[in-house]
C-alpha cells in the first residue's frame, strides 16, 4: 500500500479533528451576486484586514509603551529612534487607524446607499454603525497616548467639549478625564480603554457582525432586485470561496501596499512632549473624522433662542447619530425593499455635509 | 403531576432568572461606579510665588503653577503686574502673552483677551479668572481672590 507524503497525513489529521472540509464546503456554497455595484462588497473585509493589522502593530507597540506622564512621550520616543524598526510599527499603526476610519465611512455610506440595511439585515447595519463610533472611540484614545503637546491639548479641547452638555455634561467629562483636569489619570484611563477594553467591545460587534454577514449572504441592492423581477432571471453570482476571496485578496493587498507606502514615505510624526504649563501650541485640531463635527459647533451661533449654540449642536449630534442608527426602521419602504428615495437623499446631504464641512476647516482654518 | 411538574420548573426559572438578573445588575452598578473618579482632595494654595522681583521685563510675561492648574504673570509697559488664570475660557486650552499683539492670545481657536483679562474677540464667552498680586520683598506673591 502506497503511503501518503507526511505532510497530507498530518493535514488530514487536522481535518479529522477540527473539521475544517465542513466550513470550506459552507463557503462554496455561499454565493456573491454579481452585478455593477459589487465593487462596494470590498470595502467591509479591507476594514477587517485594517483591524488584523491594528491588533498585531498595538500588540508590538505594547512591548515597549510604558503608560505614564513621566514615561509615555519618553518610552515611544525610544522606540521610534532606538527599537529596530520600531518607527515602522509605530507608523503602520497610526496610517492604518486612520485608513480603517476612512474605509469604515466608505463601507457604511456604500451599504446605506445600496440600502443593505433593509429586512433581514437591521442588525447587521446597528452593529455597523456601533463598530464605526467604537472605531473612532479607538482613534480619540490612542491619540492622547504618546502625551504629545498637540494630542494634549487636542483631549482637552475634546473632553471639555464633552462638559457642554446639558445636565450630563460635568459628569461626562469627569468620567473620560478621570478627575477636572486631562492629567496622568486621564493617560491611564485612556490607555485601559484603548488597550483592553474598546478593542474586546470592538471584537464582540466585529464577531456578531460578520456572523450576521454569513448568515443572510450578501443583499441585492434595490435596482439588481428589480432587473431579477422583470427578466425574472437570477442575478449570477460566484461561489464566496474560491471566487470571491481572491477578489478579497486583491484588495487587501493593494491596502497594505498604500499602508506600507504612507508609514515609510510619510512616518508618522511624534512632535514635542506635553507640558501642562507650557501655552497651546497653534494648529490644535481633532483628528480628521471629528472635524466635521468640530467645525459645526465653530460655526454655530452662540445662542439659538434660549439655548446655547454649542449645547444645540451636540444635542444635535447626538440625535442624528441616533437617527442614523435606526434608519432601517425609519426607513418604510425597506420591508418590502421598495424604492425609498428620501432616504437615498438624506444619505447624500449626509456625505455631502461631512465633506464639506471637514473641507472648510481645513481651507479656512 | 404533570401540572406540578410545570409549575416546579417555572419557580425554578424565575429564581435563577431573577438572581441572575440581580447579580448583573449589581455588578454592572458597581462597574459604573468604579469608572467614576472618585474627589481627591485638591492641594489648592491660595497663594503662591509666581516669580522673582526682576525676574520678567515690562512687556513680558509667565506661566506659573498655581496649584495644579497654569496661571500667567504679566507684567504691564509701565512695570506693574497683573495675574490670571492661564486657562481659556473656551475650551480649557493654556493661554499666553503675544507681546507682538500687546494682549493675551489662545492659540487653540484663536481667542483674545485684553491686559484686563477681558475677552476681546473669537470664541471665548468670559473674561480670564482674576487673581490679586502682591509684591513682598524678593518675592511676587499671586493670591486667588483678585
Ligand atoms: C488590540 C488592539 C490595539 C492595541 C493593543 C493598541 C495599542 C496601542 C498602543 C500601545 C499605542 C501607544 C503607542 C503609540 O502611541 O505609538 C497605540 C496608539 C494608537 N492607536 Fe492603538 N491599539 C489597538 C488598536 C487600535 C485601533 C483599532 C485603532 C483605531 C481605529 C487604534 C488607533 C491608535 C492611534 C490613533 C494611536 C496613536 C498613535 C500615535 O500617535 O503614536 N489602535 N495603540
Ligand atoms: S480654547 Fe481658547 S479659544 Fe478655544
Amino acid at each position: 500500500m502506497k503511503r501518503e507524503p507526511v505532510w497530507v497525513r498530518i493535514l488530514d489529521w487536522l481535518n479529522d479533528r477540527l473539521q475544517s472540509n465542513k466550513l470550506s464546503e459552507l463557503a462554496r456554497k455561499k454565493l456573491v451576486p454579481v452585478h455593477k455595484h459589487s465593487f462596494w462588497y470590498l470595502f467591509g473585509g479591507m476594514a477587517l484586514f485594517l483591524f488584523l493589522i491594528q491588533v498585531v502593530t498595538g500588540s508590538l507597540l505594547l512591548i515597549y509603551y510604558r503608560s505614564g506622564p513621566e514615561s509615555a512621550f519618553e518610552s515611544v520616543k525610544f522606540l521610534v529612534s532606538e527599537v529596530p524598526f520600531g518607527w515602522l510599527v509605530r507608523s503602520v499603526h497610526s496610517w492604518s487607524a486612520n485608513l480603517m476610519i476612512a474605509i469604515l465611512f466608505v463601507h457604511m455610506f456604500s451599504t446605506f446607499l445600496l440600502k443593505s440595511y433593509r429586512k433581514p439585515r437591521e442588525l447587521t447595519w446597528i452593529t455597523g454603525v456601533l463598530l464605526l463610533f467604537v472605531s473612532m472611540g479607538m482613534g480619540f484614545t490612542g491619540y492622547l497616548l504618546p502625551w504629545n503637546e498637540l494630542a494634549f491639548f487636542a483631549t482637552k479641547v475634546g473632553t471639555q467639549i464633552a462638559g457642554v452638555l446639558p445636565f450630563l455634561g460635568d459628569f461626562v467629562m469627569k468620567v473620560l478625564r478621570g478627575g477636572d483636569d486631562v492629567t496622568g489619570a486621564t493617560l491611564t484611563r485612556f490607555f485601559g480603554f484603548h488597550v483592553f477594553i474598546l478593542p474586546a467591545v470592538l471584537a464582540l460587534l466585529l464577531g456578531l457582525h460578520v456572523y450576521l454577514v454569513q448568515l443572510h449572504g450578501m443583499s441585492k441592492p434595490p435596482d439588481v432586485e428589480r432587473r431579477e423581477e422583470k427578466t425574472g432571471k437570477p442575478c449570477p453570482s460566484v461561489p464566496f470561496f474560491p471566487n470571491f476571496i481572491y477578489r478579497d485578496l486583491i484588495a487587501w493587498i493593494f491596502v497594505l501596499v498604500v499602508l506600507v507606502g504612507l508609514a515609510v514615505l510619510a512616518a508618522w510624526e511624534l512632535g514635542v512632549r506635553a507640558d501642562p504649563l507650557a501655552p497651546a501650541p497653534a494648529g490644535i485640531m481633532p483628528e480628521w473624522y471629528f472635524v466635521f463635527m468640530f467645525q459645526t459647533l465653530k460655526m454655530f451661533p452662540a445662542h439659538v433662542g434660549p439655548f446655547e449654540g454649542e449645547q444645540l449642536a451636540i444635542v444635535g449630534f447626538i440625535l442624528a447619530g441616533l437617527f442614523w442608527m435606526f434608519v432601517p426602521f425609519l426607513d418604510r419602504s425597506s420591508p418590502e425593499g421598495a424604492r425609498g428615495k428620501l432616504f437615498t437623499v438624506l444619505g447624500i446631504c449626509a456625505i455631502a455635509y461631512i465633506g464639506v464641512m471637514t473641507l472648510v476647516s481645513y481651507l479656512v482654518g | 403531576m404533570e401540572k406540578d411538574k410545570v409549575s416546579r420548573r417555572q419557580f425554578l426559572n424565575a429564581l435563577l432568572g431573577t438572581g441572575l438578573f440581580a447579580g448583573l445588575l449589581g455588578s454592572v452598578y458597581a462597574a459604573v461606579r468604579y469608572v467614576i473618579p472618585p474627589d481627591v482632595p485638591e492641594a489648592s494654595p491660595s497663594m503662591v510665588v509666581a516669580a522673582r522681583v526682576g525676574e520678567l521685563n515690562p512687556g513680558t510675561a509667565k506661566i506659573f503653577r498655581f496649584g495644579a492648574k497654569p496661571g500667567l504673570l504679566l507684567r504691564l509697559p509701565d512695570g506693574s503686574y497683573r495675574a490670571f488664570s492661564a486657562i481659556c475660557t473656551h475650551l480649557d486650552c493654556t493661554v499666553q502673552y503675544r507681546s507682538d499683539m500687546a494682549h493675551i492670545w489662545c492659540a487653540c481657536h484663536d481667542g483674545h483677551y485684553d491686559l484686563n483679562g477681558v475677552n476681546i474677540s473669537g470664541p471665548p464667552p468670559r473674561p480670564l479668572d482674576k487673581f490679586g498680586v502682591i509684591i513682598k520683598g524678593e518675592e511676587i506673591f499671586v493670591s486667588r481672590e483678585g
